[in-house]
């Protein structure tokens, strides 16, 4: 059976093309972002990437959602940067007004562009484009500017929009621990986007603080089934800024 | 100037909203602020979209907090019996599926008809709108919990909604630092008003016409 034991992070991001499709896990805390994956395409240097995550790395500067309000590492390094052409998610601008981050810069300067999507239909049209659903209909957003362009349709009495599945190229996720197949656990409010993510992409890159043997996971508690993971790393701790 | 109330206070008549058993999201700012005002005798389950039910307040010693049991809001919470994890899809269905009773958010705007604005404003050029269109939409009941006026002092509760909208006809209460309105079909229904404030002092600071409950009274607390 393929090995899917990375010993880098940097090992585990080198194939990726420039102009890739990238979906990045967590809500934006500092515990569910794959921090080593993040600095290792840094690194790596990719250009033109779009991005699909919660939050366009607008809490990590700021060290908000971690303890103490220490800063970690999230996708503003790579806006920073300069290799993100695209962003699609539900939060691109700072949570501080008078701290502008790096992506609405970028974006207000006409630099990077931006499909809004709100949190809940994000994650559904992630989980939709993982289980083989083409489109579904959603009541968020009808009303507002959202609605621009699609399709509205009463069902049940209720109006709602169409909105498409979304795939990707890669997903770099992060868990709790991962066993030697892949199988995985999470603590805490780590699940977020990254359970999700892990279904939706080419190659999914699980970050993890630990790796034990095929076995050792009770697969009663197991989450994520190996079946969605492609690499594993070992990458504890987080990752400064 | 007259007094208006604090945000703690705001939080504290927010929270009297809740009945036993309810199931409640927070959005941030003074609706998380709530949640330190549960009325005794009342058990009300936190519903944070990150991936939790459940969960207690900020843990009493900084060393009980964990790297991930953090809210949506970004603070540590504490374990209590029964607290459950999961994944943003089920997050998400649980709030647009109806299984969440109450979303408490903030506003920019408010119109007469319930209409909210509440993740940007045109000068700004970009916003967030995070998990507020679904937890406008989706939940059974939306209070707006915010100061009545702009610290500028324009008024925020308007015939029409001037920014983008959160989502159309969704807000059923309205709770700020000088009155409790409702929003019901033929408009909005003043119910409270703060410790020395009157009716037509609050209506000067509201766009729409206020109708008088039949029981107008001073805010409860």
């Amino acid at each position: 059976m393929k090995n899917k034991i990375f010993k880098t992070c940097s090992e585990a991001v080198a194939d990726i093309p420039d102009g890739a499709s990238i979906m990045v896990g967590g809500f934006g805390h500092a515990a569910d972002k794959p921090q080593h994956l993040i600095a290792a395409l840094r690194d790596q240097a990719a250009k033109k990437l779009t991005l699909i995550m919660n939050g366009a790395g607008v809490s990590g500067s700021l060290g908000i959602g971690a303890l103490g309000g220490v800063p970690f590492t999230d996708e503003e390094i790579l806006i920073r940067n300069g290799q993100v052409a695209k962003a699609v998610c539900s939060v691109p601008a700072s949570l501080v007004m008078s701290k502008p981050g790096a992506f609405e810069k970028a974006f207000l300067a006409g630099e990077a562009e931006l499909e809004y999507v709100p949190q809940g239909t994000l994650v559904e049209r992630i989980r939709a484009g993982g289980a083989g659903i083409g489109a579904f209909y959603t009541p968020t957003g009808v009303g507002t500017l959202i609605e621009k362009g699609k399709e509205k349709r009463t069902i049940d009495g209720r109006e709602m929009l169409l909105e498409f599945a979304m795939r990707a190229d890669y997903a770099f996720i992060k868990a709790y621990c991962a066993d030697t197949m892949g199988n995985l656990i999470y603590r805490g409010i780590m699940r977020s986007f990254n359970a999700i993510m892990a279904t939706a992409a080419k190659v999914v890159i699980a970050e993890v603080e630990r790796i034990v043997d095929a076995g050792e996971l009770d697969p009663e508690i197991v989450v994520t089934p190996g079946i969605y993971i492609d690499r594993i790393v070992a990458a504890p701790g987080e990752v400064k800024p | 100037m007259k007094e208006r109330l604090d945000r703690q206070t705001i939080a504290l008549r927010v929270a009297k909203e809740f009945p036993d058993g309810a199931i409640v999201n927070l959005g941030a700012g003074i609706p998380t602020l709530a949640a330190n005002f549960v009325p005794e005798g009342k058990t009300v389950i936190f519903h944070a979209e990150n991936g939790v039910l459940g969960f207690g307040g900020v843990p009493a010693n900084p060393e009980d907090e964990k790297p991930y049991y953090l809210g949506a809001n970004g603070l540590p919470f504490s374990a209590l019996p029964g607290m459950s994890f999961f994944h943003h899809a089920d997050s998400f269905a649980m709030i647009r599926g109806g299984h969440i009773d109450i979303t408490v958010l903030g506003a920019l705007q408010v119109s007469e008809k319930g209409d909210l604005a509440n993740w940007t404003f045109p000068e700004r050029g970009i916003g967030n709108i995070g998990g507020a269109m679904d937890l406008a939409s989706g939940c059974a009941r939306v209070i707006i919990a915010m100061e009545h006026v702009t610290p500028k002092g324009q008024l925020k509760i308007l015939k029409h909604c001037s920014y983008p909208l959160t989502a159309a006809r969704c807000v059923d209460t309205i709770i700020t630092d000088i009155a409790v309105i409702r929003v019901r079909k033929d408009g909005l229904v003043l119910e409270e008003t703060a410790p020395g404030w009157t009716a037509d002092e609050v209506q000067s600071l509201t766009e729409p016409r206020l109708t008088l409950s039949a029981d107008l009274r001073e805010i409860e607390l």
